[in-house]
């Protein structure tokens, strides 16, 4: 049984009735639409570029499903490298343990706040929340982190966590929420990018000079020199590894890499997929903690909270090869029009209906309904840089929530269609009989079937099945 | 050549036209087409909703109508996607499961003699000019499963662009799912709605006649949209329209 990932999204209606909400909300439907179709088209073209792009993502493929068939292996190789290296590292199983094992560690050196580097696992983990309940303030320095943080919102995208926000309500964002958690923004803002870039350079700026403690992710871990990686676009995850004294990434277990020649193949396959730039604007790297270079203290907190249990399942394990680019996101046609909240995870879209209901399990209403949130169209399988064929698990998935009951009329109903679909006489005597009484048919049906005639109308039904001009036609 | 029409339960109960064409079309280009009694449903939509252990009385049931025929061609990209993608992959748990062999040896067995209807024309007959007359405009949308899991590519244009007649229009946003999707129209039916929406938007922009496809599955709820909002554009499968001829031209029943 997975444990509890985040409070954060605890109490969420099923994804069928959230997505209906969204798909409501024009301003939402637009913003969404622009986004996911630019950066689409422009990873697209990124890919294009690389006349080995099918190679490198067989490649990424192989090295991680290596990694993970050894992780325990790695893990331990990691550990060595960092610990050589003057790092310290933690172990936690859970999101509480990870939760305070960092809040131990800022209250060991006295500061009350920390700048936060873009991070999915700690808020997958819920940090900030729990660091708020311990005196602590975590200032998120990523552009969108902060949009997202200073309007009290949820993330709604891996890469991008406000891109369901335009401009315009950027800027009323910034003009409202900055004062309250810093330097406000100028007088007289504007929607104009440029401008809204200034205030969040100006505000961010004062977390930067002042900070003692940062908080980081990775996107890679190195097993053979204890080197972690973070690839960014600002810069500003560049100022929070740097200035500091103490550092302390929070690191999923699948993030682990074997060598520096692996990297060679994700840092081009990750930067193509997600913003698609043919190099990471800010690619950092450290060992360890050096004297007199970046932070002197430096602590890896490894993050298990359900990855084992996902490790276990031989078709579910594919997903922790994921390396967070949102290709998956931004092709998804589902996604574009629910938007990332209805999933009700920090991890939204096609890779969140499958990672989501594994990590937490399919109890709640939400978790249950996340499988069931696509049209197994395959766009994500498509466009994934390490091929993690998402439609499969999708399915997979699903025969786990059917098993566990809840949708007894469904269950019937396939029961009974496999009687008849296996007794061919039986289907004929069906077919004529539908056939026979077809001017009888309503247009619109009662109960679950009106989820159908909510929106479409029901086929005619011809006067003889196919069978039966068959056997007249060709005796 | 002797080959077997897998009609799928969609075309034999619902659309037997499409059916009906299909062994047109291959007659015509001088196919002995079989239909064996014993086929029925494929399976995908209790697979894909979470229940794959009711599908296997069908997959061992489709193994064994097919059994004894080298072609098996079917006018439906998902219906082909699921033997050829999903029925090794029933087998292989079966297997793993415990329960034998068999049922992965029915699967693999079957899935590399099944083709769908574009598949089958233009790789193993080796036509693309089928004989065909349809004097309209059609837009075409390529469903998912035949796109991406079958990779039918650009066959089924190249099949319609040698139809004598026909004023092909370009569908934007043609490789964006319609959003169908088997159970999900109904358990996820706002967003399949909006998908459906989008899809309509971008096929009556190109003015076209018919919009055709080739799986009924899409068209039966892209369809059942167009006939609620009323107007002229009218879905159609492709081999309905390869059926057409100068002698015996498709007429709108």
């Amino acid at each position: 049984m997975a444990g509890p990932v985040s409070g954060v999204f605890l109490g969420m209606p099923a994804f069928p009735q959230a997505a209906e909400r969204a798909v409501r909300d024009e301003r939402l439907r637009t913003n969404l639409r622009h986004a996911t179709h630019t950066i689409r088209d422009k990873r697209a073209r990124a890919v294009a570029e690389l006349p080995d792009w099918a190679e490198l993502r067989a490649a990424g493929k192989a090295i991680k499903d290596h990694t993970l068939r050894h992780l325990d292996r790695y893990l331990v190789q990691l550990e060595e490298a960092v610990t050589a290296a003057g790092g310290t590292v933690h172990w936690a199983a859970d999101a509480d343990e990870a939760n305070r094992i960092v809040a131990g560690l800022v209250h060991a050196t006295g500061e009350r706040e920390v700048v936060k580097v873009k991070s999915m696992a700690t808020q997958e983990i819920g940090l900030n929340e729990a660091l708020a309940a311990e005196g602590i303030t975590a200032y998120e320095t990523d552009l969108a982190e902060l949009i997202v943080q200073l309007g009290d919102d949820r993330p709604s995208h891996i890469l991008v966590p406000a891109i369901h926000r335009n401009r315009a309500e950027i800027r009323e964002i910034f003009a409202e929420r900055m004062a309250a958690w810093g330097r406000p923004a100028p007088e007289g803002l504007t929607d104009a990018p440029a401008e809204l870039a200034e205030a969040a350079r100006l505000h961010l700026r004062e977390k930067f000079l002042r900070a003692r403690v940062a908080v980081s992710g990775a996107n890679f871990m190195v097993a053979e020199t204890g080197t972690l990686v973070v690839v960014e676009s600002e810069g500003n995850g560049r100022m929070c590894l740097t200035l500091p004294d103490t550092l302390i990434s929070v690191v999923g277990i699948e993030k682990v890499v074997p060598t520096w020649r692996d990297l060679e193949v994700f840092l081009q396959l990750l930067p193509r997929s997600s913003t698609a730039e043919r190099m990471n604007p800010y690619t950092s790297l450290w060992t360890g903690s050096s004297a007199g270079d970046g932070p002197s203290d430096f602590h890896l907190v490894l993050l298990d909270n359900g990855r084992t249990a996902v490790l276990a399942d031989q078709v579910g394990r594919q997903a922790l090869r994921c390396i967070r680019c949102s290709a998956c996101l931004n092709v998804c046609p589902v996604y574009e029009r629910a938007g990332g909240h209805a999933y009700g995870s920090v991890y939204p879209g096609p890779i969140g209906a499958i990672l989501t209901p594994q990590l937490r399990g399919t109890a709640s209403p939400v978790d249950a309904s996340l499988p069931y949130a696509s049209s197994l169209c395959g766009a994500c399988y498509e466009v994934c840089p390490v091929a993690i064929d998402i439609p499969e698990v999708l399915v997979h998935l699903r025969e786990r929530v059917a098993a566990q009951g809840g949708h007894a009329l469904e269950r019937a109903a396939v029961a009974a269609a496999g009687y008849v679909l296996d007794h061919p006489a039986l289907l004929t005597a069906a077919e004529r009989l539908a056939g026979r009484t077809r001017a009888l048919h309503p247009r619109r049906l009662p109960g679950p079937g009106r989820a159908w005639t909510d929106t479409r109308d029901l086929p005619e039904v011809p006067a003889e099945p196919f069978r039966d001009w068959w056997r007249k036609n060709r005796p | 050549m002797r080959v077997a029409l897998f009609a799928t339960c969609v075309n034999d109960a619902l659309f037997p036209t499409t059916a009906i064409a299909t062994v047109r079309v291959l007659e015509r280009l001088g196919v002995r087409v079989d239909f064996p009694a014993e086929q029925s449903c494929c399976g995908q939509p209790q697979y894909n909703t979470g229940y794959r252990r009711a599908c296997e009385p069908l997959v061992h049931r489709t193994a064994k109508a097919f059994a004894d025929y080298d072609h098996v061609v079917t006018p439906s990209g998902s219906c082909a996607a699921m033997v050829r993608d999903n029925y090794p992959r029933i087998g292989a748990k079966a297997a793993a499961e415990g329960r034998g062999t068999a049922l992965a040896d029915a699967a693999h067995a079957l899935a590399p003699r099944v083709y769908e209807l574009t598949e089958f024309l233009v790789d193993v007959l080796d036509v693309e000019d089928v004989g065909a007359y349809f004097p309209h405009s059609v837009t075409y949308h390529p469903s998912c499963h035949g796109l991406r899991v079958l990779g039918l590519g650009d066959r089924p244009l190249r099949l319609l662009r040698a139809v004598k007649g026909l004023e092909l229009r370009e569908l934007p946003g043609a490789e964006e799912c319609c959003g169908f999707g088997g159970t999900f129209a109904v358990k996820n039916a706002a967003v399949s709605a909006a998908m459906a929406e989008d899809k309509l938007t971008n096929a009556l922009g190109t003015d076209a006649q018919v919009l055709c496809g080739a799986d009924n599955s899409c068209l039966l709820h892209l369809g059942g949209m167009l006939r609620r909002r009323g107007g002229t554009l009218r879905p159609l499968h492709l081999a309905e329209i390869l059926a057409s001829t100068e002698q015996d031209p498709w007429r709108a029943p």
